[in-house]
């Protein structure tokens, strides 16, 4: 049998086809496992695992943590709020004195695009990125691939489109470079200064007409407008970005075909997406949140049988 | 590799047909037991099993099938992780009398794995063993069989194989033994 062909996850881009298989083969046993009355297995039960988070988050650390948890590894958990990094330490210093405490698989969020690669050259754990800056975010991608797989049978062949802030999104490069490596074809749909220019050269197609779009797509992801990324005004407010690529039921109905629609969380109700559609039979975000958990279970199922002892 | 078949076609079906009988003697009726067959090779047994024994019961028979890669104890030693087989079992074991299934008892290992995984279903009320193929040395592990198809004595550099006409072709027992390079 064979195992994936990197020592880290860093980004989606360093994958294989085959290596996304392979973390959703196994995916498929652990679902069955978090399904069980006793959710629970002790394969890692000889294995530490630090969560290194520099960056808010609440469900990627918590889902991170319950899959951990539920391989039977030892967790300790680190937030940048609350630690030395406020006096000045480096990343590397900061993470080498965890390792110091014979920890061996580091799940790290950092802002800076280039920090899981930065620190998987410098330290002797296996580094999952858990988002580094608005570079990638490789989990989200192959959860979100995942559900697709699940709802509609498969990902090649299927047409995505990724709705919202494209220039400042993580999730959005990882699911391009995931679902095209699946066969699946990908669009990009938002408001120009949110699309980044070069982006057509990924082989994704861009539209700025949030209808075209949806007519022509399987599947609609749609991202949170992070505003906390925008340092200057992307669009002129809020209320206007949504009525131009706000999806409501109303619009949702009048399409010719039924969608499915994702989100990768947070929610901002009402903004890029409405409470009802939300709330829809044709919506999977609370699948996405489910399957999260067994994929992360893989990732870090197939990474720690690298561990060398 | 030379190679000694230990059971033929006609002696694997009197020995299958022994262990239904000896299930049928201690189970009764089968209303409160369930067969439980370890992925990926002691399915084989469990379908065979199942089968004879509904034929003579006129009746149908709980089943289920257990993967133990996660609660193996050699994660890590091997090269490569095992990619897990699915795991079947809808139902609770809780007060049930299982019978666990393989097609061969060796090291004794792969048993407690599956002891260990069949735990996350409930508690059962008691659990037996039927192996097709009992390699009766070199166990590390202090587990016997209740219900035992062949007994056979091999050494560590030998491989025992149970071979299914739906898969191989042939239903036999094979033993596989290296040359002799004095």
């Amino acid at each position: 049998m064979d195992n994936l062909s990197v020592d880290h996850l860093i980004g989606i881009e360093n994958l294989t086809a085959r290596d996304i298989e392979i973390i959703f083969q196994t995916a498929d046993r652990f679902k069955e496992v978090i399904n069980r009355p006793i959710k629970k297995v002790p394969s890692l039960r000889d294995t530490t695992i630090a969560n290194v988070f520099f960056e808010n988050s609440t469900r990627t650390k918590l889902s991170f943590e319950l899959a951990e948890k539920r391989l039977s590894a030892d967790v300790v958990n680190f937030s940048a709020s609350s630690s030395s990094v406020k006096k000045g330490e480096t990343l590397v210093d900061t993470v080498n004195n965890i390792l110091s405490m014979k920890v061996d698989m580091v799940v790290m969020r950092h802002p800076n695009p280039g920090a899981a690669k930065f620190l998987s050259e410098r330290v002797k754990a296996k580094v999952i990125n858990a988002g580094d800056g608005t570079h990638e975010h490789p989990t989200q991608a192959l959860l979100d691939a995942y559900s697709i797989r699940e709802k509609l049978g498969g990902v090649e062949g299927k047409k995505v489109v990724i709705v919202g802030d494209i220039l400042h999104s993580r999730v959005a490069l990882s699911n391009i470079y995931a679902l095209q490596k699946l066969g699946a074809e990908v669009m990009v749909c938002g408001p120009t200064t949110l699309i980044p220019k070069y982006i057509h050269e990924l082989g994704v197609k861009v539209e700025h007409n949030l209808r075209n779009a949806l007519e022509w797509c399987d599947v609609a992801n749609m991202l949170r407008i992070q505003l906390e990324r925008q340092d200057i005004q992307y669009f002129p407010s809020l209320r206007e970005y949504t009525m131009l690529y706000g999806l409501d039921k109303k619009l949702l109905n009048s399409l010719s075909k039924e969608i499915v629609v994702m989100h990768p969380g947070p929610i901002n109700r009402g903004v890029e997406i409405t409470s009802d559609v939300a709330d829809s039979k044709q919506s999977i975000i609370l699948n996405q949140v489910e399957n999260g958990v067994a994929i992360r279970m893989a990732v870090i199922y197939l990474l720690a049988a690298k561990i060398e002892r | 590799m030379e190679t000694q078949v230990i059971l033929n076609a006609k002696q694997f079906d009197l020995t299958l047909q022994r262990l239904c009988r000896q299930l049928i003697e201690n189970h009764d009726d089968f209303s409160n037991t369930v067969l439980i067959g370890l992925q990926p090779r002691g399915i084989r047994v469990l379908n065979r099993l199942k089968e004879l024994i509904e034929e003579i019961l006129d009746k149908e028979i709980q089943c289920g099938s257990l993967d133990i890669t996660f609660h193996r104890d050699d994660f890590r030693r091997r090269e490569t992780p095992l990619i897990p087989s699915v795991t079947n079992i809808d139902f609770s074991l809780e007060n049930k009398k299982i019978v666990l299934i393989d097609d061969v008892l060796y090291t004794g290992r792969t048993i407690r794995a599956g002891l260990d995984a069949m735990l996350a279903y409930g508690r059962p009320n008691n659990v037996e063993l039927l192996v097709f193929v009992d390699r009766r040395f070199k166990r590390h592990l202090p587990i016997q069989a209740d219900y035992i198809g062949k007994t056979v004595d091999s050494l560590v550099s030998e491989r025992v194989s149970v071979e299914w006409k739906e898969i191989e072709g042939e239903d036999k027992v094979i033993l596989y033994t290296k040359e002799n390079n004095g």
